[in-house]
């Protein structure tokens, strides 16, 4: 099994809700709108039997409809917050039941699966058991929470769509800076940078050999969005051949803290946007980087503890 | 980190890149006219235009003057697209569940829950948090996430607990500063801690990228190394939810004082 069943569960929530925006008479651009969610449903939905181009092109088609402000939340809304409260009151603990029951499907399953097998063959596999998880644990979450609140199907639907309208064409961005990622990779831009960096940092001393390696990975994290871009680019042209070739250093130790310094840059960059900017969105914050900016300190003492440790024990073990 | 490209992609990519370890190194024009993408995402967040335009020109551009025709990017853009919905699938799913629970009031209860803890604050919300979401990933699994928990749970507890402390609805900056931190400790749980125990993501692709390029390491000796980040992680969240805690006991002093 793999998580394909749960893109189409997805492509059908998208698709009903462009629909649902598409009939909405007080809905600005609502055909703009509508497309941009259609457009985004299709692809969850048949993307892996398109022809890569022709899913090329729909992207277009949803950044074109974004860049041009076709693509708008719901607007004014009216103010439900003394029914909220008085709901509330009335469902009491029951409203956690769905919200705590999907951690706990998920624990299950990430066991379940990992020793069902079918004739020796793993019954989900391993790259995709997450998402297996995760999905069937939003649609039993989904079915309890219609049947705790007694709301119409529909409310699932228009109040998923509040949400997602707000979050609005941001909610691709995260796939888009992926995509962005994979052209920098085929385009080579992670071995100019690693040439530029072997070719001007003095990695002849082992300790400015850590220094590179770990600034190289957070570096090159926040360029790419994505730590896990960076460490083979990164480690293969500047960790192996100084901390491990030139000095003796520990593969596994240096891969493994490298890797963690590179996260630290993940942090405080705005192009890792599911990470940083997207919850910014489905948080309200009125600043985009207000995520970014809590986690800064952080990330800098975390990245200082990784390379002293690195430094100290690298050449050790 | 449960975000991965395809491992078998990057370790083609090892190989490649491994090439030139040998080759003596120095930075051509060709090379440098590659960096131009990087540029443009620099200027155009910079200007705050359309971030997704900024992103598709740079990546358009980088991949043209590389020698990559129109048609091969659609067909990449398309391909990395489709390869990449697992970004975004929690979102869609989950949107469905927490807006109609929060339609019905979850925000209220887990505010009003809050308000019955006597000892909670809004950074010891966050940091027991942190600590379980890094303790399950340990052993690779999230349960957690901006949009299943952070939003309809530990957000609404903190400011509960925050407003019990502060006797007022929270000044605006100090529920951003709040949510920003609530951001930050589902990133620092499901980031520091990942994969020390069992190896699923990232540890596979180091090794994958350490098995290819010769030097074979276990998975074991990638996951304990990671101990050490990820105690040090706990230790640095504990102190940036106790400077949290202290800016809203501020607040409330500053409420008491009558905002002098």
């Amino acid at each position: 099994m793999t998580a394909e069943p749960f893109y189409k569960v997805a492509a059908c929530v998208l698709i009903v809700i462009a629909v649902r925006i598409a009939l909405r008479p007080g809905q600005a651009r609502r055909f703009g709108t509508a497309a941009f969610w259609l457009l985004l449903g299709i692809s969850f939905g048949v993307g892996t039997h398109l022809p890569p181009q022709v899913i090329g092109w729909m992207v277009t088609g949803m950044i074109v409809l974004a860049a041009t402000g076709q693509v708008v939340g719901i607007g004014q809304r009216e103010d439900r917050s003394a029914e909220r409260e008085s709901s509330a009151r009335k469902l009491g603990n029951r409203l956690l039941f769905p919200t705590l029951a999907i951690p706990v499907i998920i624990v299950l399953g990430g066991i379940i699966f990992k020793y069902a097998t079918i004739d020796g063959v793993s019954l989900v596999a391993s790259s995709q058991a997450t998402h297996v998880s995760l999905g069937l644990a939003a649609v039993i979450a989904w079915g309890m929470a219609l049947w705790i609140t007694r709301a119409r199907p529909m409310t699932a639907f228009d109040e998923g769509g509040r949400l997602l309208q707000d979050i609005s064409w941001a909610v691709i961005l995260p796939q888009m800076l992926a995509a962005l990622g994979g052209i920098f990779a085929a385009a080579g831009v992670g071995d100019v940078i690693a040439k530029a960096v072997g070719a001007t940092i003095p990695t002849q001393y082992p300790v400015v050999a850590v220094v590179a390696y770990c600034t190289g990975m957070t570096l090159f994290t926040i360029i790419m969005g994505n730590a896990f871009a960076a460490f083979p680019v990164i480690t293969l042209g500047i960790g192996l051949p100084f901390i491990v070739e030139q000095h003796g250093g520990n593969p596994a130790f240096m891969a493994s803290l490298g890797m963690l310094s590179g996260y630290c840059g993940t942090l405080v960059t705005p192009m890792a946007a599911n990470f940083n900017l997207v919850p910014a969105i489905l948080l309200e914050l009125e600043d985009r980087n207000a995520v970014i900016k809590a986690q800064l300190p952080f990330a800098v003492a975390l990245w200082l503890f990784n390379v002293l440790v690195m430094a100290g024990c690298v050449y050790w073990i | 980190m449960a975000a991965s490209f395809d491992h078998e992609y990057f370790e083609i990519k090892a190989g490649k890149t491994g090439a030139y370890q040998s080759l003596s190194v120095s930075v051509s024009a060709e090379d440098l006219i590659k960096l131009v993408g990087i540029v443009l995402i620099v200027v155009g967040f910079g200007l705050r235009l359309n971030t997704l335009l900024v992103v598709f020109v740079s990546g358009i551009v980088t991949g043209l003057v590389s020698g990559i025709s129109w048609n091969e990017l659609m067909a990449l853009v398309g391909k990395l697209f489709v390869d990449n919905r697992f970004m975004t699938l929690p979102v869609v799913l989950l949107v469905p569940v927490i807006g109609v629970l929060e339609y019905y009031g979850l925000q209220e209860h887990a505010a009003s829950m809050i308000r019955k803890a006597a000892g909670a604050t809004a950074g010891r919300i966050l940091l027991l948090y942190q600590f379980v979401r890094e303790a399950t990933s340990t052993v690779a699994l999230h349960i957690g996430g901006h949009a299943s928990m952070i939003r309809p749970l530990i957000v609404p507890m903190a400011e509960g607990a925050a407003r019990l402390r502060v006797g007022r609805p929270l000044p605006k900056a100090l529920r951003e500063k709040l949510r920003g931190h609530a951001a930050a400790a589902e990133n620092w749980g499901n980031f520091f801690a990942d994969d020390i125990i069992v190896a699923v993501g990232p540890v596979l692709l180091m090794k994958g990228v350490l098995d290819a390029a010769g030097y074979p390491v276990s998975v074991w000796a990638l996951g304990l190394s990671g101990i050490p980040t990820a105690l040090a992680a706990v230790g640095i969240g504990w102190w940036r939810y106790r400077a949290l805690d202290k800016d809203i006991e501020q607040a409330g002093k500053d409420s008491r004082n009558g905002d002098r």
